[in-house]
Formats: C-alpha cells, sequence, structure tokens
C-alpha cells in the first residue's frame, strides 16, 4: 500500500500560519508531550528508545499512521546508520512537525463503521470470525498472529463466534476515553 | 469477452481494492488503540514504582529522624527522657543466651480444641509437606509451633557460613525463587508447578520473604520447616525486608500482632534474632552468585564471608542513647561525608549545601546524583564503652524519676529480668559490625543493577548502589564467576536480563501491585548452570480477561493510589496553581497544570499522559482547578469528624505515622497515649518542616481517639484512613484468592494463637 510520503510535504504547514507567539507556546507543549512519551520507553535514561517502540509512542501521541507511514517516519529519524535504537534529538524535531501538521489523524468512528459495512456487503451487521480472520490477515496489512488473537479475544462473541461490529466499536471508543 | 466481462472485472478490482483499504482502515486504526493500551500500561506501572519508591524513601527518612533523635535531641523533661528511652531501649541487640529462649514455648500449652497442624521435632519430610497442606486450607500454626519451629531454625541457621556453597552434584536441579512478600498463593504455586523440594529437588529461596502480602508468617515457617528436614538442599538468603524495623513498615509486624495476640511479641523478638542468622548469599558451583540486592564497586566476598553476619541486626537500625552519647562525644564536629566513611544524615544543618532533593532526581529513573552521602543512617560505633553497666545506671536513674514523676511503672517486661542476665553475657555481648561491615552487607541487600556503566548511590531506595555492567564484569572476574542472580524488584514478567545476560533478576510475587499486574517467575539451573526461566500468574481470574481488562484493572489501582497522593498534597498544589493563575480566573492551562502537580509531588511521572484519566472536563482547553481539588478530597472526605485539611495531612504521612505509631507503641499493645502521639508528632513534623501547627497537631490526636479514651488504638488509627487491605475492587471479588482480610481481625478460628 502506498504511504503519504508525509515527509516530502513542503514545510509551510499550519504552524506557520498562526502568529508567532502561539506558535511558539504551540511548539513548546509539543516538545513536552513528546518529551513525556519519550522517557516512558528510554528505558535506560539515555535519551533513545528501541526503534520497535516508536510506532507505540507516535501513536500514544495521538496519531494513527499505516504502518507504511510509520515505517517512513522511522527511516527518517533513524540514525544513519540504524543502531536499533532512535536518539532523542532526531526523533523531537520530526515528532513535533508532524504534530503541528496535524498528520495520521486518528479515524472517526463513522469511517471505521463504513470500513466494516464494506467488509459486509451483504449488510448482516456482523461479521464472522473466519471472515475476520481472512480479512485482517490476508488483506490491507496484514496482523500478525498475536494481533490477531489480541483482537479476537475481545472482539468476538463466543457464542455466535461472529463479531458485531457496530457494539464492538462503541465499546472500544467508550474505552479509549 | 465483451465489454460485460471486462466490467465486471473492473467492478471485481474495485470490491477487492475497497476490501483491500477497509482492512487497512480496520487495521491501522486497531494498532493505534493497542499503542495506547501498551502506553496506559507502562504509565500505570510507572504509577506504582514511583509510589514504592517514594514510600521506600520516606522510611530512610524517617529512620534517620529517629537516629538523629538519639543523636541530638536533648530532652526537656523526664517524660521526654522516658518516652524515647521506652522506645529506644527495645532495640538492643538480641540475646546470645539459648536458655532463655527455650523457656519461651516449653510454658505454651495447647489446647485439646485446636485442629490446626502440630508439629514434632526433628521434622520429616512428611511434617513439611502437611504444613503447607494446612496452611493451604487456611488453617493457622499455633504460637507453641511457631516459636519451636523458629527456634530450631535458628540452631541450624547459626552454623551456616555466611556464603552457603551449593553443589549440584548433589541435587539434579536447583530452583531459585525470588521475593515471595507474603504471597503464599505464588509459593504454592511454585511448589505445585515445579515439585517440592527434596534431595534430587534443590531450592534457594533469595529473600524478601515477608511484608506487604498477608501470609508472611506461613511463608516462613514453610520455608523454614523445608530448611530444616532437607538443610543440604533447602537454602534461604537474607533479604532487605528481612528486618524487624523495614517489618514495622511494610506490614509483617501488624501481621504477627494480629495472628498471634498474646505471643506475637515473643515470636517477633525471636524472629528478630533469626533474620540476623540468615546466610547473606549462596553460591553455586562456585559459579553462580545468588545474592538478594545487587553488589557495588566495593564488594568484598572475602570480607563478607568473614564478617559475623548476626550483628547486623538491621540495615536501618538506630542506635540506642547511650551509644550516641559516646558518639556524639567522640567523635565532636567530624560530621563530614567524607571523614572515615561514615556518611552525615542529609538533614544536618552541614548537609543542606548537598544536591536540593538528595532522596528525589527529576525522574525516578534518573541515576544522575554523583555518589551522595544519603545512605541509611545507623552506621555502628566503636564497641566496646558501651558497656551494659553504663546502660543499666541510667536505667536506673530513669526509674527513679518516672517513679518520683508519678508515672506508672512502665511495663518493660524483659527489662528487670534481662537486666540480670545481661551481666552474665556481657563478656559474650557482641561486638558492633565496622562500618565496612555494615555497608558490606547494606550493599548486597539494597541495591540494584542499571544500564549506565559506573557505581552510584541508590538515591531511590536510600540505600545501597546502583551498580553498571563493567561493576558486574569486574565482579564475575575477580570470583571467576559466570553470572549473578538477584531479585529486590518487581519486573513485569517476573524477569529480566541485564548486563549482556551477566545479571538475572528474579522475582516471584505476582500480581505484586495489583492483580494482573505482572507475572512471578523462577529460574532453574540446568546442566552447565543454564537458566531456564518459568513464569506464573497464581491468579486464574486474570488468564480469563482480556488484555484490555487486565490493564484496566490495575490501572485503576495505580490511579486511586495516585489521586490519593494528590489529595494527600492539596493544599500545595493549590499554591502551585494559584502561581499559574495570577488573574485569579480559576483556570489553569494543561501545560501549567502538569508542571505544578510535578512541582508537588516529585514522582517524575508522564502528567500529559495520564491527564485524561485524571481530569475529566475541561473548559476551554483548561481546567477549572478549584473544584477538581475538591473533588479528589469528596472520595475522602465520609470519613466521619475529620476536616478536609487534617485529613489531607494525615494521607500524606499515612506510612509515617502509622511506622511511628508501631515504634512508639514498642510493647506491641496496639494503642499508645494521646500524648506520646502528639509528642513524637511534633519533633518528626517540625524535623522534616512539615508546616503544622501546635493546635492542628492536638487536633489531629483528638480526632484519630475516636472513642475518646485519651489512647489511641491502632484500629482506630488505620480507620481514620479507611485502610482497605487489599482493594479488589471493580473486578469480580470471588474470583481474586487474595480476598481482602479485614473481617479477619476479630478472627477466632481454633487454630489462633
Amino acid at each position: 500500500m502506498p504511504s503519504s510520503r508525509g515527509s516530502l510535504r513542503p514545510r509551510d504547514g499550519p504552524a506557520s500560519l498562526m502568529s508567532p507567539p502561539l506558535a511558539e507556546v504551540a511548539v513548546a507543549e509539543f516538545h513536552k508531550k513528546i518529551k513525556e512519551a519519550f522517557e516512558v520507553f528510554d528505558h535506560e535514561s539515555n535519551n533513545t528508545v528501541d526503534v520497535r517502540e516508536v510506532g507505540t509512542i507516535i501513536r500514544s501521541l495521538g496519531c494513527c499512521p499505516s504502518e507504511g507511514e510509520l515505517h517512513d517516519l522511522i527511516a527518517e529519524v533513524e540514525e544513519e546508520e540504524p543502531t536499533g535504537y532512535i536518539r532523542f534529538e532526531k526523533f523531537l524535531p520530526v515528532m513535533t512537525e508532524v504534530l503541528l501538521e496535524r498528520r495520521y489523524r486518528p479515524i472517526p468512528e463513522d469511517i471505521l463503521l463504513r470500513a466494516f459495512e464494506v467488509l459486509d456487503p451483504a449488510k448482516r451487521g456482523f461479521l464472522s470470525k473466519d471472515e475476520l480472520i481472512k480479512y485482517m490477515t490476508e488483506e490491507g496489512e496484514p496482523f500478525s498472529q498475536e494481533e490477531m488473537e489480541e483482537m479476537l479475544s475481545a472482539a468476538i462473541d463466543p457464542e455466535s463466534n461472529s463479531i458485531h461490529y457496530k457494539d464492538y466499536i462503541t465499546m472500544m471508543v467508550i474505552d479509549e476515553n | 469477452m465483451g465489454s460485460g466481462t471486462s466490467t465486471q472485472h473492473h467492478f471485481a478490482f474495485q470490491n477487492a481494492e475497497k476490501a483491500f483499504r477497509a482492512a487497512a482502515l480496520i487495521q491501522r486504526w486497531y494498532r493505534r488503540y493497542v499503542a495506547r493500551l501498551e502506553m496506559r500500561r507502562r504509565c500505570t506501572w510507572s504509577i506504582f514504582q514511583s509510589i514504592e519508591y517514594a514510600g521506600q524513601q520516606d522510611q530512610v527518612k524517617l529512620h534517620n529522624f529517629f537516629s538523629y533523635l538519639v543523636d541530638h535531641f536533648t530532652p526537656s523533661s523526664h517524660n521526654e527522657r522516658d518516652f524515647l528511652n521506652r522506645i529506644f531501649t527495645e532495640e538492643r541487640s538480641p540475646q546470645a543466651s539459648e536458655t532463655q529462649n527455650c523457656g519461651d514455648y516449653d510454658s505454651i500449652e495447647v489446647p485439646d480444641s485446636y485442629t490446626g497442624p502440630r508439629l514434632s521435632f526433628p521434622l520429616l519430610p512428611d511434617h513439611a509437606t502437611a504444613l503447607v497442606e494446612a496452611f493451604r486450607r487456611k488453617q493457622r500454626l499455633h504460637a507453641r509451633y511457631v516459636l519451636n519451629l523458629l527456634h530450631e531454625a535458628r540452631k541450624h541457621l547459626v552454623q551456616l557460613p555466611n556464603i552457603n556453597q551449593v553443589s549440584t552434584c548433589y541435587s539434579e536441579e536447583i530452583t531459585v525463587c525470588g521475593d515471595l512478600h507474603g504471597q503464599l498463593d505464588d509459593l504454592i504455586f511454585i511448589f505445585y508447578k515445579n515439585g517440592l523440594p527434596s534431595p534430587e529437588r534443590a531450592y534457594v529461596f533469595n529473600g524478601d520473604f515477608v511484608d506487604r502480602g498477608k501470609d508472611s508468617v506461613e511463608i516462613l515457617m514453610v520455608l523454614f520447616a523445608f530448611m530444616l528436614v532437607y538443610p543440604k538442599e533447602f537454602h534461604l538468603n537474607r533479604g532487605n525486608h528481612e528486618d524487624h524495623i523495614v517489618n514495622l513498615r511494610y506490614g509483617f509486624t501488624k501481621e504477627v500482632m494480629h495472628k498471634y495476640k498474646i505471643h506475637g511479641k515473643k515470636i517477633l523478638k525471636l524472629l528478630q534474632d533469626v533474620f540476623c542468622w540468615l546466610p547473606l548469599a549462596t553460591l553455586v558451583d562456585e559459579k553462580v552468585l545468588i545474592l538478594h540486592g545487587g553488589v557495588s564497586d566495593r564488594t568484598d566476598l572475602e570480607l563478607l564471608a568473614k564478617l559475623d553476619r548476626h550483628k547486623i541486626v538491621s540495615t536501618m537500625r538506630y542506635k540506642t542513647r547511650k551509644e550516641n552519647k559516646k558518639q556524639a562525644e567522640e567523635k565532636g564536629n567530624a560530621n563530614q561525608t567524607g571523614s572515615a566513611g561514615r556518611p552525615s544524615p542529609w538533614f544536618l544543618p552541614q548537609s543542606r549545601s548537598l544536591p536540593s532533593s538528595p532522596l528525589r532526581p527529576s525522574t525516578h529513573k534518573a541515576h544522575r546524583a554523583g555518589r551522595s552521602s544519603s545512605v541509611p543512617c545507623g552506621v555502628p560505633l566503636d564497641p566496646k564503652e558501651l558497656s551494659r553497666r553504663v546502660r543499666r545506671s541510667v536505667d536506673l536513674e530513669l526509674e527513679r524519676c518516672r517513679q518520683q514523676a508519678g508515672f506508672p511503672a512502665i511495663k518493660e517486661k524483659e527489662e528487670p529480668s534481662s537486666s540480670e542476665s545481661e551481666v552474665d553475657s556481657d563478656a559474650e555481648e557482641q561486638p558492633q559490625p565496622t562500618p565496612e561491615e555494615w555497608r558490606q552487607v547494606v550493599d548486597i541487600l539494597w541495591s540494584d543493577p542499571m544500564a549506565q556503566e559506573g557505581c552510584r548511590a541508590n538515591t531511590v531506595r536510600g540505600g545501597g548502589c546502583y551498580f553498571g555492567p563493567n561493576v558486574t564484569e569486574r565482579l564475575l572476574q575477580k570470583y571467576h564467576l559466570q553470572f549473578l542472580i538477584r531479585s529486590h524488584e518487581c519486573k513485569p514478567e517476573g524477569y529480566e536480563f541485564c548486563h549482556s545476560r551477566k545479571v538475572l533478576t528474579i522475582f516471584s510475587a505476582s500480581n505484586y501491585y495489583e492483580v494482573g499486574s505482572n507475572r512471578g517467575a523462577y529460574v532453574k539451573l540446568g546442566p552447565e548452570l543454564t537458566p531456564h526461566i518459568m513464569q506464573f500468574q497464581a491468579n486464574k481470574a486474570t488468564h480469563t480477561l482480556t488484555m484490555r481488562q487486565r490493564i484496566s484493572r490495575v490501572e485503576e489501582s495505580a490511579l486511586r493510589a495516585l489521586r490519593e497522593k494528590l489529595f494527600a498534597h492539596s493544599s500545595d498544589i493549590l499554591v502551585e496553581f494559584k502561581k499559574h493563575d495570577k488573574d485569579e480566573t480559576g483556570l489553569i492551562a494543561l501545560s501549567d497544570w502538569a508542571a505544578a502537580v510535578e512541582s508537588v509531588l516529585h514522582l517524575g511521572l508522564p502528567w500529559r499522559m495520564l491527564r485524561p484519566q485524571l481530569v475529566s472536563s475541561l473548559t476551554d482547553n483548561k481546567l477549572a482547578y478549584k473544584s477538581w481539588l475538591e473533588n479528589l478530597a469528596k472520595e475522602k472526605l465520609s470519613q466521619q469528624n475529620i476536616q478536609s485539611s487534617l485529613l489531607e495531612t494525615l494521607y500524606r504521612n499515612r506510612s509515617n505515622l502509622e511506622t511511628i505509631f508501631r515504634i512508639i507503641d514498642s510493647d506491641h499493645s496496639g494503642s499508645i497515649s494521646l500524648d506520646e502521639f502528639r509528642h513524637t508528632w511534633k519533633l518528626f513534623s517540625s524535623h522534616m518542616n512539615i508546616d503544622i501547627t501546635d493546635d492542628c497537631i492536638c487536633d489531629l490526636a483528638r480526632s484519630i481517639d475516636f472513642n475518646k479514651d485519651g489512647h489511641i488504638d491502632i484500629n482506630e488509627f488505620l480507620e481514620a484512613f479507611r485502610l482497605v487491605e487489599q482493594s479488589c475492587s471493580g473486578g469480580d471479588v470471588s474470583d481474586c484468592p487474595q480476598v481482602t482480610n479485614s473481617s479477619n481481625r476479630d478472627c477466632s478460628s481454633p487454630g489462633a494463637h
């Protein structure tokens, strides 16, 4: 799936439209947020995180990139010679830009619902367990087995062996906040 | 082939693409969801850890305070001197004579109505197994057998070296377990899963058997029983919680006194001695070193092997008054950090020039403080001069004063009789450990590994060091070892390797912070001593929960603890908020909220991450802080009679207050006088620069005395905090083996006593 190549967008995004003081405040606040999230995974307290955790950090900051987009972002923050670690100094400016430009916005509930409905053309209101597995592991950016199992454990109604996606979405969204 | 088919193809292709994109969208969304859950899990863990370590620092401060009292406080009245004396004379080293202890249990009769397990010595393997079974069925061992078992255990321990040598020639497998902290279910689970101890199945338990959990007594009984039955195969190391002073704060003392109302004190006294006879480390095949905390760059195994471990009663002990008078005279003004390696307590005037918050760097993980002098006090002194004769004459003097003042003779039960035997054992009295010996032991019981190279003072815990990979490497090389096994730190998976797999942390108390918070683990050493880790979680309920549910549950518990902390500091937080709200709008920006809260609590938590769970409603992206604080208070305010400001003070100092209570209540009667409480609290708070007026203290004391009888009963005291021992709320209480035992207070099962 082609990524949106966010990194190649011109750099005169929303930040440049704000008046300077506001932009500064926004940036300062973003810096603090990013630092906090980063530190949660900085186990050795040396301003680096394992590259495999960067996705979690980015997503917990409110962004919802696809795997492809994530891949590109990581390429931007990695060292010339990848070490398996990402340094905060490289991460901060890139992530700040992402937040300022409001890239990779989360998916609204109704769009999510429509996605499920696409997979359920007969409009039954549910997907069978097998169907869900098929779509999630064969289409799009496939799930790993672990991801699939975890999703199933919460989503599948054991009696009908299906996922009633409308209820599922509602439950997950409430849980978020 | 016609246009029809190609349209079909076209539609088919379009549909396929739509499905593809729909799937991708769902996956994208789901991955974000999982990431947020993961972040919440980590934050929850940070909350628990930072609160736990902050509590440990409090503990250190408290004991530094008492040491300071002993060092410097000049009582202004007979009352005060008497009062202080009463506290500190209990802390004398236990008697060496055995004859005294023998009489401890022989005279205790076990009623016929007792249906609990009965022990006879020498113990047989069946007895030990039966004991496990009895405890599993929630029976309680009679005090007589407890004392007898402890007595036998002590006899055995005394013969052991400081560093136990174990060889795999004899047993085919060795299993090493970490902290259990009173969680009997975990121990039973380990025996069930891994098998009971036997000549072919050796075990090493690496300290911290007691405190926090509710079955510390039972765990000790089982461990000691197996130790007696399989002395060559069953080994115990001392942990930092095998320490009667630490026990005052973390629940073991409470548990013993609760379960054994009549004989508890005797049991505690004997335990005090038994704990100091526990070996300090175990060495397997001269290749794998097992000890509770860690090492430092000064760790000297030869010294550790040679010292008299029995002299180290507590890694946090405070000195007796008389010792210190001597010390004060001798050392004059030598209070500098470097002098003779004796650290000066952080709160003394000279040490104010040290880093501002000596025990609290900006995040609890930041090991940036240099080697500071804030180590637990109680560095023991020159031995010889502290003669019992001096002490006794002071006692006599005090007794006279007491009588003159018209005080009832305080029932210091052992005092009169022990002074006789003291004269006899004068010659055999144990000298104090040297500062170096003491430090060596503290290091191995308290240290934690860190990722960075080097060795720094462990300012988070207040004792021991942080040791880096180079320290480990040097030690392993120096003593030709393969790797180190230690415990002391809770890990989400129950274990963790570090220092290039040269250090293994093993922690066996599952669900330590809360049901679902972490797994427990144990490690089996196979041929060539390769480690095989086994994990477990001794609570069936967690298996049926989804990841989301498990995380929510633990999170709720952490948040509750955090909200309580916030409440406990409401006044200070309000002051900080106001600083950010000069215009008095009543609103505060979220960024300022985070800064304000951190500047008061110093927990180093990711407040912005936590914000959605702590702050529910915002106006215009700002928080109306007064009502937010009021809501925090509402959770606590249903407590009768106590105004919110007092309540806040209580909560803020809860653990310290409880510990102080237990220290004052040296005869474990469960009750202290208002005066004693007020007095100690006054000293403590002025010392800690806690801003609290005399009136406030009186009010506090009076409020806690619910039945207005001039005494504070420990139950009243705990009631003031609505202490619920285990909070199994929000989930299926019935599923939790660790169901709250607050109802057991009046338990009068036949097995009791």
